[in-house]
């Protein structure tokens, strides 16, 4: 066991973790935010995707010592208030169905407009291919990014 | 007993919406005799013995409360109930609250989220109870400003008096209101005049679904809660003979280990829960377990030993569910005439939230949360097994994370009652995904042998179907094994029944340890492989266009479907050499498919080709929905495009394999599922017509498979008659 401080959303958190911890669950069980969910465990599925200093990964592959003082971003840090630009486009196209694997879904496209503002369709292949939706909301998706890209060029 | 638990639904209910007593408020259910829906005041519901199953209340301020007693797994019965609601009380979607009801069947009759039922089965019911309330609001304010009801009406939660204009909101009306009687008649609005219903309205349930707020069964916590991971049979059945926990109780976090039962079809489970403060330290723990299972009593298939046994059971005699004619002596004297044989596979349903769900039993009462598709069943079953009457057994649902007939199921929850009971403490049992990908239920594997029989002037003449595979409803104890299968015929349309003058239906059900449920439109999911593909051969054979070879023996409302799909997939100008087997050679290739179930039609066009290397990909999907009447055509939109979506993994990336009794796929790495780049275009059409409503959830699963495969027969030549298959090996 280990005191880790993480930073989380800006706001620094002190937990007693064991190092090994995948970050996943540090995020979920000992700071209590469950945005970022569990979907395998074994960086298949993106479900439990963050930010770690603006680039996604699959915390549930990431030892939570790796994190530490680190600027980790989740969902909830995204907006609260449904203000960002990927969550609005989310919205406009009615993406989710059970909504699960959407918190990773939405981190990984953030990611993906942060890095090329106008995506292709090749481009949102690559970026999302490593997230599943069981419910199939896919073509959704991929509408919704582009909806986003559109939406950055208005502000 | 009728009078005591409906007193104590009404205070539940004003304690699950935060309402106060002032608020006028409505239930809708059935008399005893079960065949009058009567409306009735909360006062009366007390003391009468109708079975109120729906509610709805509005406040001083106007708000208007309603429990939805189906779960939200992202069907969108959270959105399409309120919209019902809407349309006939006259109000608009921002002045409605909508709560999950707790579990209990006696209120709300059955819960269970299944069979693509939540619209079909209430809609009548609460459209009539938005349109008693709004009269009675009318009434009320009619009385009040000493004109006739006639006079007003009412729109965006007010009564206006239609000569002066005169307003009142219907929070000003409540507290009168609440002391009328409902009408014994109601007049439900034209559909011509729907405002709310039949518009794709957004879901209000999606801004929490994409700012992390939602709480799905896995997000919810008590404090104190622990989190417990379960060691199960990987044989199913297995029992433990016993385990050393030495090393497990080692890890810091862990706090328990103990052995535990799950209720599976009233067959008692067993398994060693590892207990721990995180869920990280209680999966720590479980790899650290060493338990010693007796798995002796049963055998240890293969998956090829299942697909052997259920390719034996159709050559013998089934148990037969629906015959005419005579289909053995129309098939041996015929001319024209093919057998085939399909095999779907096993599958797990791997909702992309594992199973989970929070227990915390106390003295008093058991209290359950969870993503539950079936609450009533699971308040019974606690309450049999851990001997507490129901109204102490409260079973409360979350959002979850997929369900698609999984989480139906009353398995998991007795698990994490039975820790809770035993450590005295709130526990979270989790599964990990290999947990949920392993232990099943799963969807049956399933075999099929068609025979028939092609007319001289190319009409079907016979059609025989066997069928093989595990029946759900055979695994609790005492089943009949004798009795025959219903759902022998789900996904086949109800008219061929009228055309077809020789057809028999029947299974040879599979005996076999792996424990087996429903999965997204159930035995339409696999029946539909088969039925489908035998018609598209028969077609060929008949030398007749599929989708002409299928009007010629159906009505008018599988006509309308049918020149539909017709007129928007183009097929007429893409099916050259119409009448023809297909051209081997051509570039493009068409397949059709149209199947029932859940009182839905759905049509559905494949489109394939050929890529310059020669791989074969998808290039798009129509697909014609005849749900009859409906609600919102975005939802019912989106849960095509899903349907489509999840049956293209089970066609061409996913199944379950055995070997030596255990499940070999573990999670996502060897389970391979579809990702964005695999889908292809889908373009949805609605029917507009006057029939009743039918499901919406899962009809449009069944028919993609064999619009595809019959695709790829057009464009190869090759027929596919096992599920799955890799698009990239066909050639």
């Amino acid at each position: 066991m280990a005191t880790i401080t993480l930073k989380l959303n800006n706001k620094s958190h002190t937990i007693d973790a064991d190092p090994k911890m995948p970050l996943l669950w540090a995020i979920r069980d000992l700071v209590g935010l469950t945005g970022t969910k569990y979907g395998c465990g074994i960086a298949q599925c993106g479900a439990c995707t963050v930010h770690l200093e603006g680039k996604p990964v699959r915390s549930c592959s990431i030892p939570v010592s790796v994190a530490a003082n680190k600027n980790v971003t989740t969902i909830e840090g995204l907006s609260s208030d449904n203000s960002d630009v990927v969550q609005r486009a989310w919205i406009l196209e009615q993406v989710p169905q059970c909504g699960y694997c959407q918190s990773g879904q939405i981190m990984a496209a953030s990611a993906l407009l942060k890095s090329k503002p106008n995506p292709s369709d090749t481009d949102i292949d690559m970026a999302m291919q490593g997230h599943i939706c069981r419910c199939g909301t896919y073509p959704r998706i991929r509408k919704a990014i582009k909806r986003a890209a559109q939406l950055m060029t208005q502000k | 007993m009728e009078t005591a638990d409906k007193s104590l639904s009404r205070r539940n209910f004003i304690k699950i919406t935060g309402l106060t007593g002032t608020a006028f408020t409505l239930g809708i259910g059935f008399s005893a005799s079960g065949k009058d829906m009567t409306v009735v005041r909360a006062v009366t519901a007390e003391t009468t013995n109708v079975e109120v199953n729906a509610w709805i209340s509005i406040d001083t301020q106007g708000k208007v409360t309603i429990i939805n007693h189906r779960s939200e797994m992202g069907q969108g019965s959270f959105q399409s109930v309120p919209q019902m609601i809407a349309e006939e009380l006259e109000v608009s979607l921002d002045q409605i609250n909508i709560v999950f009801a707790p579990g209990n069947g006696r209120r709300y009759g059955s819960q269970v989220t299944g069979g693509s039922s939540t619209i079909r089965g209430s809609y009548q019911k609460l459209l009539r109870l938005g349109a008693s309330a709004r009269h009675m609001l009318v009434d009320t304010a009619a009385k009040r400003w000493g004109v006739k009801a006639s006079d007003c009406y009412a729109e965006n939660g007010e009564v206006i008096h239609r000569a002066s204009g005169k307003k009142l909101n219907y929070g000003e009306l409540v507290t009168e209101t609440a002391q009328l009687e409902p009408p014994k008649e109601v007049a439900l609005k034209n559909p011509q005049d729907y405002k709310i219903i039949r518009k794709p309205l957004p879901r209000q349930d999606t801004p929490i679904k994409v700012n992390g707020k939602a709480i799905f069964g896995l997000d919810f916590k008590l404090p104190g809660m622990l989190y417990a991971v379960v060691e199960r049979s990987p044989r199913f059945q297995g029992k433990v003979v016993k385990f050393d926990d030495a090393e497990t109780r080692k890890v810091p976090g862990v706090k328990f280990v103990l052995k535990v039962n799950r209720d599976e079809f009233d067959n008692m489970r067993e398994g060693v829960a590892v207990v721990a403060t995180n869920t990280w330290a209680a999966i720590q723990g479980r790899k650290l377990l060493k338990v010693d299972w007796d798995d002796r009593a049963f055998p240890h298939h293969n998956s090829d030993e299942l697909y052997a046994k259920m390719r034996e059971l159709v050559k013998g005699d089934p148990i037969s569910f629906r015959t005419m004619g005579n289909t053995a002596k129309t098939f041996a004297k015929a001319e024209k005439k093919i057998e085939a044989t399909y095999e779907t596979p096993y599958e797990s349903h791997s909702c992309m939230e594992p199973l989970n769900c929070v227990a915390n039993v106390t003295d008093e009462k058991i209290e359950v949360w969870g993503p539950i598709q079936g609450p009533d069943w699971i308040q019974q079953n606690i309450s049999g097994h851990f001997k507490l009457p129901p109204e102490k057994v409260h079973v409360n649902m979350t959002f979850l994370g997929g369900g698609f007939g999984r989480k139906a199921f009353t398995d998991y929850p007795y698990e994490a009652v039975m820790i809770s009971k035993e450590i005295k403490a709130p526990v979270q049992v989790v599964w990990t995904r290999e947990d949920d990908m392993t232990i099943g239920p799963f969807r049956p594997g399933m075999v099929y042998q068609c025979k028939g029989v092609v007319t001289e002037g190319g009409r079907i003449g016979s059609f025989e179907t066997k069928i093989s595979g595990q029946n759900m409803d055979l695994q609790n104890p005492g089943a009949d094994k004798s009795a025959y299968n219903s759902s022998d015929t789900e996904g086949f349309l109800e008219g061929y029944f009228n055309s077809i003058p020789h057809y028999s239906f029947g299974d040879s059900p599979l005996d076999s340890p792996v424990p087996v449920m429903w999965w997204r439109s159930v035995y339409a999911s696999t029946n539909a492989f088969a039925f489908e593909s035998f018609l598209d051969e028969l077609a060929v054979m008949a030398e007749k266009d599929p989708l002409d070879f299928r009007r010629q023996h159906l009505g008018e409302r599988y006509q309308l479907l049918i020149d539909k799909l017709e007129a928007v997939s183009n097929w007429k100008a893409h099916k050259k050499n119409e009448g023809l087997p297909a051209d081997a050679s051509a570039k493009v290739g068409y397949g059709v498919a149209i199947t029932e179930c859940f009182s839905s039609i759905v049509g559905e066009v494949v489109k394939v080709s050929k890529d310059a290397i020669g791989k074969v990909k998808i290039d798009k999907v129509w697909a014609v929905m005849d749900c009859g009447w409906y609600v919102n055509p975005d939802i019912i939109k989106a849960q095509i495009e899903g349907s489509i979506i999840m049956a293209l993994g089970a066609a061409t990336k996913h199944e379950t394999t055995f070997k030596d009794g255990k499940a070999v796929e573990r999670n996502f790495d060897s389970y391979k599922m579809p990702r964005i780049q695999d889908t292809p275009e889908i373009e949805v059409h609605i029917m507009d017509n006057e029939e009743k409503a039918g499901g919406v959830g899962e009809p449009a699963l069944p028919p993609f498979t064999p619009a595809l495969t019959n695709a790829i027969f057009d464009l190869t030549g090759k027929r596919i008659r096992k599920l799955p298959f890799s698009l990239d090996a066909i050639a």
